[in-house]
């Protein structure tokens, strides 16, 4: 259902404006959940859906690198498994860009600015997949990133995000497990498996320490997140809690860390480590990573190829011929 | 043309023959044949499904949050309770069997 952009009244300056933003607020402090025809605030609107895009396309763009491993696998249940985790992520892409859509922007309008170019993706996968261990790092330490992230964003004030976050985070429990379970596998292996994960772990140490976003002295948005309970932790604070878990469990599997600088703060309770360079975050988000132009036109010729399908679907559903799929036209 | 900007038909899964269908989301889809399949693939993946129901969003009509006060009882409606009537308490108080 998509709301209608007039009488709204929900900018700075509109009639009321003031009174309705203070008992919104109020009920969101409450743990009020808000639900697509309750009067939100055009910019609470405004930053849900910028959000909620960037995380559709991370879903969609982060099943790219893996996808592109299925046929690698080296065993017939890692190939299953990943297939499963494939799925999943697409899956969860359309979750969430149905809970973007209730917030008025269409679908197809984000599907279509994410082949443009024009819609972020998470920082992550703008990096290659260069080795089957990158794969089991991706699906450990990426989706646990995720999680602390998601985990938080579910017991958000937006109600459609909330509960698609609640079913991503269920599915995403095999996803981490599984991952974990063949960084194990690649740490208790040959002395050449065990180079391949440390040398996998080297490359993405610095991508996976940029996931939660800018430090928060940098984030412009955080203090708004927060008081709208869209966000109920800071960048920081989720990296933090990340590094608080997963550190010891790295250490365990006998793996270093490329960061000389990283230490257990014992009085401040914290990790120390060398602050990402922030404005690389930057351009790579923007579309200057090693991967940034072939992911888009990975996701540009799947919506490409996969048009005889919906036209399929929009055919037989208005009982016009089905078209043949290319493929056997051609032969 | 490719517009998948179809109409949404709201999920509601049942896990076990008996128990209630519950309302798990939405897809789009052209048609309520095609919004089965996908539904399918979107919501059991993992959780056991004996039956699946999609229904058109524009076939559902809601009440509005800002009308809920509509739910409110006007009188103390407790007489339609179990919990609204303390009958171990005047039993005892008739007889001294203490299992009543």
């Amino acid at each position: 259902m998509v709301m209608l952009a007039e009488n709204r009244n929900d900018k700075p300056g509109d009639p009321g404006f003031e009174e309705r933003l203070a008992a919104f607020e109020d009920r969101v402090a409450r743990g009020d959940k808000v639900e697509p025809g309750d009067w939100m605030p055009a910019d609470y609107r405004i930053e849900l859906v910028r959000l909620i895009h960037v995380h559709s396309n991370s879903e969609i763009c982060g099943a790219l690198p893996e996808g592109g491993w299925i046929p690698h696998a080296p065993t017939f249940k890692r190939k299953l498994a990943l297939c499963a985790k494939v799925q999943d992520e697409v899956g969860h892409a359309q979750l969430l860009y149905r809970a973007a859509e209730t917030l008025g922007k269409p679908r197809e309008e984000m599907l279509q600015e994410l082949i443009d170019g024009k819609a972020k993706f998470s920082n992550v996968f703008h990096y290659p997949a260069k080795t089957w261990a990158d794969v089991a790092v991706i699906a450990w330490l990426i989706d646990a990133a995720a999680i602390v992230n998601q985990t938080m964003m579910s017991e958000g004030s937006y109600g459609p995000y909330s509960r698609a976050l609640k079913r991503i985070c269920y599915e995403e429990a095999f996803h981490l497990t599984h991952g974990y379970d063949m960084c194990i596998t690649l740490a208790t292996g040959t002395p050449v498996q065990r180079e391949m994960l440390q040398d996998a772990l080297n490359r993405w140490w610095k991508p996976i320490m940029m996931f939660h976003g800018p430090a928060d002295k940098e984030s412009k948005h955080t203090e708004k997140l927060m008081r709208w309970r869209i966000k109920l932790k800071t960048n920081d604070q989720q990296r933090q809690q990340f590094l608080k878990k997963y550190l010891p469990k790295i250490f365990n599997l006998k793996l270093t860390l490329p960061d000389p600088n990283l230490r257990y703060d014992e009085a401040a309770k914290e990790w120390r480590y060398t602050e990402p360079d922030w404005a690389e975050f930057l351009s790579v988000v923007r579309g200057n990573g090693p991967m940034s132009a072939e992911r888009v036109q990975s996701r540009r010729l799947a919506h490409e190829q996969g048009a005889w399908v919906r036209d399929a679907l929009n055919a037989a559903a208005t009982n016009q011929p089905v078209p043949m799929p290319p493929a056997v036209l051609a032969s | 043309m490719h517009d998948t900007q179809w109409r949404v038909f709201e999920v509601f899964h049942q896990s076990t023959r008996g128990e209630p269908h519950v309302h798990v989301g939405s897809v789009h889809a052209p048609d309520a044949e095609s919004a089965v399949i996908l539904a399918k693939e979107q919501f059991s993946r993992r959780q056991a499904c004996v039956n699946m129901w999609v229904v058109p969003a524009e076939a559902i009509t809601a009440t509005r949050y800002e009308d809920a006060d509509m739910f409110q009882h006007g009188t103390d409606k407790s007489y339609r309770e179990a919990f609204g009537y303390e009958t171990t308490k005047r039993a005892r108080a008739v007889g001294d069997m203490q299992e009543i």
